[in-house]
């Protein structure tokens, strides 16, 4: 699989998580897509950090709005039944319990549940931005990234860059499996067929668990 | 009594060393036309709360690239490689605020509140140095108001007495910023008469605003 590919399989499986009726907020990058992968009978409304509810897709070139744009800064689009609000209200929701689900990517993440997905101290440094406040009042916090940043990994036994969160992942979805976040550690629930699961270990710095009924991942 | 000023004397408002409050989310929501004069005075030593540093080219950005600031508080700066290299330089220092947690703390600021419990950013650097405070067996980190000598605010249509109606995903920290500084200046899309605007679309109560500035058209 290409980059492209990878991001789209994983955004996709991130998708069947999704139930109906769900509150969600989508991540910058990879994690945009899983609102490209919605199953057609089930109703999921996207929240975006920057104030609304019922974030639409991006509009055609003939009917772009600046006044209306994602938390990436792209025109967007709202649905019928959304509606626009101020920061406070924004993050009422997101801090408040009432998301479903966030979906982020990560720099790293460990076996319990930590993340590292804000800066890499003296290099990179874009900041938070409402990561911390998405991980620490999300109902449920998804990881969907590439299962290695260049070959190394980024799935620890323990984070070493600043952290986003403590304890605070539930599930992380890579393009080689599905790992939930247990207090026994991570648990390997389904593999992508492409790899088995020595792969996936040789991958993964933590010590993952491998599930009695370890499933395909399609 | 109108409140309209023209640009130039809006600048004149703010000195050297102030600290200003700015509205937008990659500047959707910026008052874009008198962060342009602003850049174009070279005022400088000033501190700088805003959601982020938007981009090089567009908004807040600029006053970075101008080095026009002393010290950033945000939540999100990877937009600007500016504001990177100045904070990795240190010669811009740089407070990196959790987006929620931002808000809350202008909204603060705004209302009288000697400042906000969080649960967001518990066990990161976000903690370091702040006191924290026990409340029925749980514990939150205190984050302090924030307030300004100058809000620079973006309004879509606003009246003469400077009640505020915002279109799209502009209302963002507008709506928190607007109670939160000694002068308030808003740059309006549009300039209405008073009772033109219906009272159950304003968002920001006249009443916070000092001056009104014509913008240009989004």
């Amino acid at each position: 699989m290409d980059k492209n590919q990878i991001q789209d399989f994983v955004a996709k499986r991130v998708a069947a998580e999704l139930k109906d009726g769900d509150l969600v907020n989508l991540g910058i990058g990879l994690p945009t897509r899983v609102a490209n992968f919605v199953a057609d009978d089930i109703n999921v409304t996207f929240q975006s950090e920057n104030g609304f509810v019922g974030l639409g897709p991006a509009p055609d070139d003939s009917c772009i709005d600046m006044r209306i744009v994602t938390a990436g800064g792209t025109p967007s689009s709202i649905l019928p039944g959304g509606m626009f609000f101020d920061s406070s209200t924004s993050f009422s929701i997101i801090r408040g319990g009432h998301l479903d689900m966030t979906v982020l990517g990560a720099l790293q993440v460990d076996e319990k549940g930590n993340l590292a997905n804000y800066m890499i101290p003296g290099k990179m440094v874009p900041g938070m931005g409402g990561a911390m406040d998405l991980v620490a009042g999300a109902k449920q916090v998804v990881i969907a990234m590439e299962h290695t940043q260049k070959g190394n990994p980024k799935i620890l036994k323990e984070v070493n860059l600043p952290i986003t969160g403590v304890g605070v992942v539930d599930l992380i979805v890579t393009e080689m499996g599905v790992m939930k976040v247990t207090e026994e550690g991570l648990v390997l629930t389904e593999i992508n067929p492409e790899f088995t699961v020595e792969q996936v270990q040789e991958a993964t710095e933590a010590k993952l668990i491998i599930a009695d009924d370890l499933k395909e991942m399609v | 009594m109108s409140k309209v000023i023209e640009i130039q004397e809006a600048i004149d408002k703010i000195k050297d060393g102030d600290v200003i409050m700015v509205g937008g989310f990659l500047a959707c929501g910026t008052p874009l036309k008198i962060i342009d004069a602003l850049v174009e005075s070279g005022k400088k030593d000033l501190t700088l709360i805003c959601n982020d540093t938007s981009y090089v080219d567009r908004g807040v950005g600029k006053m970075v690239v101008a080095k026009q600031f002393k010290k950033i508080i945000a939540s999100h700066v990877g937009t600007n490689r500016e504001t990177g290299n100045q904070m990795n330089s240190g010669e811009t220092e740089v407070v990196l605020v959790p987006q929620g947690t931002l808000a809350e703390q202008v909204r603060a600021g705004g209302s009288g509140l000697g400042g906000v419990l969080t649960r967001t950013g518990i066990g990161t650097l976000v903690q370091e140095g702040k006191q924290m405070v026990e409340i029925d067996g749980v514990e939150w980190i205190l984050e302090k108001p924030l307030r300004a000598d100058v809000a620079l605010l973006y309004g879509t249509k606003v009246d003469k007495s400077g009640n505020i109606y915002y279109e799209g995903s502009t209302q963002n920290f507008n709506i928190l910023m607007a109670a939160a500084a000694d002068t308030v200046i808003v740059e309006a899309e549009e300039i209405v008469e008073v009772g033109e605007l219906n009272p159950n679309i304003v968002r920001t109560p006249g009443i916070f605003v000092s001056y009104i500035v014509q913008g240009d058209v989004l």
